[in-house]
């Protein structure tokens, strides 16, 4: 934290800031010493907090005219998207919306791996971060299933079915959740509930992850620690703030663009036929969003078995903090990392792509090797990198790279001090 | 800079691409034709549209429901556009049952431009024993209840053709170039002058595939236009934001030595 020893100007100010420190807590944001060499991969996290806000506002709107009624959801949808003034714009927007916050996050999660932004101080930052991204799928997942499409009963029961593989308790548990013996309405209305929830719930967390984050402050493209304030830092106002919004625009026109001219191109063309437990679609499809783990559940035979991986595929992130051994945070010092990395990259798109595709054949072959490297890459790759990995020189501060131009001339000055920092 | 405009671009990219490749997969072999709501100017064919109504009216209307349809959208901005007279002409020719009235009886009166397209069926059953078993689906989102969309409504409309020679079909069960998995329970509908537009367009079949393909689009998308219309407005409004904001950046960072 920079300075709590703010005073209001005003009397009535410091009247109110002796009691509720709300001013304090404004300058205290305002002035928060930033990492000047940030890049726009870091930009990501305003946008998220765009993207949470237009879901919870587009949300309440949509709340008031949906039915949670087997019966009325789908139709209730209809009525949205034809009759309420501007209910087809809202609704593109939440819907697209998921889409694009996802697509940020994975984008804000990459960038943490990458830069090693997980590592010490900032372990819990991170933890934070997987539990939110936890409650996000959470939420999708139960959005998706309120139009009561087919896809949206069938990937609930689908996905619910899991609960089942527990051995013992299991069918109980499904029961519990469903309300009743099968997805039905008690299961919607209880999701719509839950639904409603949730957003808030991540509310909670984005405060206490930005919090957490205010704490060590930034880490940045170099991953060194650094003075703040100093020379390496600018005030959070107004030069991240025009930054963030700068690049909070050009995500609002690709945005947009999905809104408004191909808004249901993410979504499945079977949600739009109303849910009909009769008949099982061709092939059940999660959001795009969710294919990765959709990909690990499948590739193992065992049901069981199949549950734990892909939740262990999530929880693991939990644990990157101790798994990667190496103390240079940024990924530009560590050659090796940096080539792991992006295997890793493309291992989680071929994983997306064969979750889309049925699961036989080559696909399946093709998942359990994507699946297999997913989980070597965190339980061996970076433990033994961080021990074996020769890292390039570090940089003594990043004046010297951002001021110099070019970070390799920086590094070359400072190859003999930086033992002592390792 | 630079580096931002690489960002958008491979973002367009890959939005194109993934655009390209879902629609690739089920429609690189469907019929198309030139629909005039195609694009991000694309708008209906008022006149199509009421073609389409008719086709609708005189050739579907006896299996298909139109349920989350009213009377009223006839007449509204970025549909078909009948005057509010026709649209009532038009919902008069048809009854609903209305009621309880003050003796506790159902009636039958002209529907109004409030009411709902009529069904032609009163439930699922009776739908499903009329057409041997299978359900005429309600066509008000159909076409994005169908991947491939108009191409693929358009395509089916236009696929019966005689059947492979390995291929036997059931009573009742006709062949079918694009439908999925080639069998359709509904017969061939469309054959060249099966109605005669009052506007004296020459009813080809392929003219009124494309007629009523685009009035179900309509049906499913209600609010097309508009879409397109603010969608264009809200993207030159937010890109002359950004360049203004882009400038802005520039001027405040210009103060710390380093680039943005």
């Amino acid at each position: 934290m920079s300075d709590h020893n703010y005073t209001p100007s005003s009397k009535f100010g410091k009247w109110f800031n002796d009691r509720l420190p709300l001013l304090t807590l404004a300058n205290h944001l305002t002035d928060y010493p930033t990492p000047k060499n940030l890049n726009y991969w870091w930009t990501f996290g305003g946008i998220l907090t765009f993207c949470l806000i237009t879901q919870i506002i587009t949300g309440l709107v949509l709340a008031m005219h949906y039915i949670a009624h087997a019966d009325l959801a789908f139709s209730s949808v209809e009525h949205i998207m034809r009759d309420v003034n501007y209910g087809w714009l809202i609704r593109y927007i939440h819907a697209n919306g998921a889409s694009m916050f996802f697509l940020a996050v994975y984008i804000h999660i990459f960038r943490s791996l990458f830069y090693g932004s997980y590592k010490a101080p900032r372990e819990i930052i991170w933890i934070l971060g997987i539990m939110i991204y936890l409650l996000m799928m959470a939420a999708a997942f139960m959005g998706y299933v309120l139009p009561w499409g087919q896809m949206s009963f069938w990937g609930a029961t689908v996905i619910t079915n899991l609960f089942s593989a527990i051995p013992l308790v299991g069918e109980s548990i499904t029961t519990w959740l469903w309300g009743g013996y099968s997805v039905d309405n008690p299961t919607l209305t209880r999701f719509f509930t839950l639904h409603y929830l949730i957003p808030f719930l991540i509310l909670g967390l984005v405060v206490l992850h930005i919090w957490a984050l205010h704490v060590p402050g930034n880490n940045n493209p170099v991953g060194i620690d650094i003075q703040k304030p100093s020379k390496d830092t600018v005030p959070f106002h107004p030069y991240i703030v025009i930054k963030d919004l700068f690049a909070l625009l050009l995500f609002m026109i690709v945005f947009a663009f999905f809104v408004f001219y191909s808004p249901n191109i993410l979504g499945h063309a079977d949600n739009y036929i109303e849910a009909n437990p009769l008949v099982t679609p061709a092939h059940i499809v999660p959001e795009w969003y969710l294919l990765p783990f959709y990909a690990i559940l499948r590739s193992i035979p065992d049901k069981l078995l199949g549950v734990i991986a892909m939740l262990s595929a999530i929880f693991i992130l939990a644990a990157l903090p101790w798994l990667d051994t190496s103390k240079v945070r940024s990924a530009v010092f560590r050659p090796l990392y940096k080539q792991f990395y992006w295997i890793l990259v493309i291992d989680v798109l071929v994983l997306g792509y064969v979750g889309a595709m049925p699961a036989e054949g080559l696909y399946l072959l093709i998942a359990r090797v994507a699946t297999a490297y997913y989980f070597l890459h965190f339980l061996l790759v970076l433990p033994v990198l961080g021990k074996i990995e020769k890292t390039t020189p570090l940089p003594l501060s990043i004046t010297s790279p951002v001021l110099g131009g070019s970070a390799d001339l920086a590094m070359a000055k400072n190859t003999d001090v930086r033992k002592e920092k390792l | 800079m630079q580096r931002i405009l690489k960002i958008l671009f491979f973002l367009l990219i890959l939005n194109t691409n993934f655009a390209n490749s879902i629609s690739a997969e089920n429609s690189s072999k469907l019929l198309t034709t030139d629909w005039s709501f195609k694009g991000p100017f694309g708008k209906f064919d008022r006149a199509s549209l009421q073609r389409g109504y008719q086709v609708y009216n005189e050739v579907c209307a006896s299996c298909h429901s139109l349920k989350y349809v009213s009377y009223r959208n006839l007449s509204e901005k970025g549909g078909p556009e009948f005057s509010i007279k026709e649209a009532k002409a038009i919902a008069a020719s048809f009854e609903v049952t209305d009621g309880p009235n003050q003796d506790g009886e159902m009636f039958a009166r002209p529907a109004k431009l409030s009411d709902k397209f009529v069904m032609p069926y009163s439930n699922e059953e009776e739908a499903k024993s009329a057409n041997g078993g299978a359900y005429p689906p309600d066509m008000s989102v159909l076409v994005k209840a169908r991947s491939g969309g108009a191409d693929y409504i358009y395509s089916v409309l236009l696929g019966y053709v005689d059947p492979p020679e390995n291929i036997k079909l059931d009573d009742g069960v006709y062949y079918n170039k694009y439908m999925y998995g080639n069998k359709i329970k509904m017969p061939k509908q469309l054959s060249d002058g099966l109605v005669e537009y009052s506007d004296g367009t020459n009813a080809t079949e392929k003219q009124m595939a494309k007629d009523v393909v685009s009035f179900l689009m309509w049906t499913a998308e209600p609010h097309l236009e508009q879409r397109h219309k603010t969608g264009f407005r809200a993207i030159v409004y937010l890109i002359i934001l950004t360049v203004l904001v882009y400038f802005s950046m520039k001027k405040i960072w210009s103060r710390v030595e380093t680039n943005v």
